[in-house]
């Protein structure tokens, strides 16, 4: 399988802070990934320097053959992040922000008009987004980056505020990635439940993780 | 998607927020209009003195609003981790920084029609040489989109955001308000060999921030 990501011994300063102390992970396409420890450990910063939205301080990270050491922006066409924010304008309408998206990645807007119906947005595609609830929000900011059909999508505590339903249509998405040649990184503190989607788990402690065997189907392994 | 496409999508979705928001039209217009009318008051009308100084105060009330434009500008972005979303769009930082400029001037330029028509009415003056002026004024609106949009991204992460910008973009817009009131002078006058060394200094102004805009706006929406 080709490698998707490749760290090693990855360091990222937020300040003088060690986000990152030291971070060792491969992905493949199609892997699904549990990104897992304890507040602070490292989590949403390690998803963050995979998109390349804060600067590797040491150490190697590639993402999609991309050498973020020399080349943050290389890759962003080709992934997405769904972070704790939604990315969204207010004054855009579900289907205009959506729209958007999908053209700046270069993707045809039939993809935006898929992930509206795919998160099961399609009555709140004239809303703006002021008006939505968290929930849809949340939902929102998933089908933003499905929009872009990107090769590997990071996700960051994306069950938080999602209700039952917004749930599934997730799941679906997260479970349907590998048979679409989609890697996903998801960071989780709802363990149960993303475990049953994942196909290999990374622990992260204090900024550090270290690579491990890749466990199928029963992924519940922690890097040493 | 080719440089044009992606200027076009940007500028577009900053002039559909606004067409939604109405901040220009609610707020900006009425903001100029009441600078105006103050200057009317405070340079008695009868006295002739309005007629002299039009031009400059025509010029000092579109860049005061103007400061306003290029925060609402960036003020959108702040949201919603929008600006996040705007670097891992895959747009490049060329055609971000002219889909922005482009969107503030489209602004000005409405801007400047309503308060040139207030000048014509309020002030008593007689716009005689239109070539010269609308020239002066295009070039004028162009150069200061572009020095808004580059200052506006610098100052974007920061704090204290809508206090900064006007005290680093006001001294380096200062050549644009000698050079479009000189040249509104001479086109009142009647003059417009008088105009155009004050409507190529615009033109020059305008090129050179324009492109200082496209080579730095990338790297410091990265840093902001």
């Amino acid at each position: 399988m080709p490698a998707v990501v490749r760290c090693r011994s990855a360091v990222c300063l937020l300040g003088r802070f060690p986000a990152l102390a030291g971070v060792d992970l491969d992905a493949s396409t199609g892997e699904i990934v549990l990104l897992t420890g304890a507040n602070g450990a490292g989590k949403t910063t390690l998803l963050r320097l995979l998109a390349g939205l804060v600067p590797l301080y040491s150490g190697e990270a590639v993402v999609l053959d991309h050498d973020l050491a020399v080349d943050r922006k290389g890759a962003r066409r080709d992934l997405a992040l769904v972070g704790h924010e939604t990315f969204c304008y207010d004054d855009l309408t579900v289907r205009e922000n959506l729209r958007f998206a999908a053209r700046a990645a270069a993707r045809d807007v039939v993809e935006a008009d898929a992930a509206l119906e795919r998160l099961g947005l399609t009555r709140q595609a004239d809303v703006v987004h002021r008006r939505l609830s968290m929930g849809q929000r949340r939902r929102l900011a998933v089908a933003v980056a499905l929009s872009r059909d990107p090769r590997l999508l990071l996700l960051d505590e994306p069950h938080a505020g999602l209700d039952a339903e917004g749930r599934e249509f997730l799941d679906d998405v997260v479970s349907t990635a590998p048979s679409e040649h989609r890697t996903v990184l998801i960071a989780s503190h709802e363990l149960e439940h993303a475990r049953e989607l994942a196909t290999r788990e990374v622990v992260l402690t204090a900024g550090q993780a270290h690579l491990g065997p890749i466990l199928e189907p029963e992924p519940h392994w922690e890097a040493s | 998607m080719n440089l044009w496409q992606e200027v076009r999508l940007v500028a577009g979705k900053d002039l559909r927020i606004e067409g939604r928001s109405r901040v220009t039209a609610q707020q900006i217009v009425p903001f100029g209009l009441i600078v105006l009318l103050l200057f009317a008051f405070a340079l008695d009308p009868d006295r002739g003195i309005l007629k002299r100084v039009a031009p400059g105060l025509f010029w000092v009330t579109v860049l005061l609003a103007a400061l306003l434009a290029v925060s609402r500008s960036f003020a959108i972005e702040a949201d919603n981790g929008a600006r996040d979303g705007l670097r891992l769009s895959g747009l490049d930082g060329p055609a971000l920084f002219l889909g922005k400029a482009a969107a503030i001037a489209v602004q000005l330029l409405a801007l400047e029609v309503v308060l040139a028509a207030t000048v014509v009415l309020v002030y008593g003056i007689e716009l005689n040489t239109l070539l010269p002026l609308v020239l002066a004024t295009l070039a004028a609106t162009v150069g200061v989109a572009a020095t808004g949009t580059l200052y506006g991204v610098l100052a974007a992460g920061v704090r204290v955001r809508e206090t900064l910008v006007p005290v680093l973009l006001l001294p380096v817009v200062a050549p644009v308000l000698l050079g479009a009131t000189r040249a509104w002078e001479a086109a009142i006058d009647g003059i417009p060999s008088d105009a155009w060394p004050w409507v190529a200094l615009l033109a020059v102004f305008a090129l050179l921030f324009t492109a200082i805009g496209m080579l730095a706006f990338g790297p410091l929406l990265e840093e902001s």
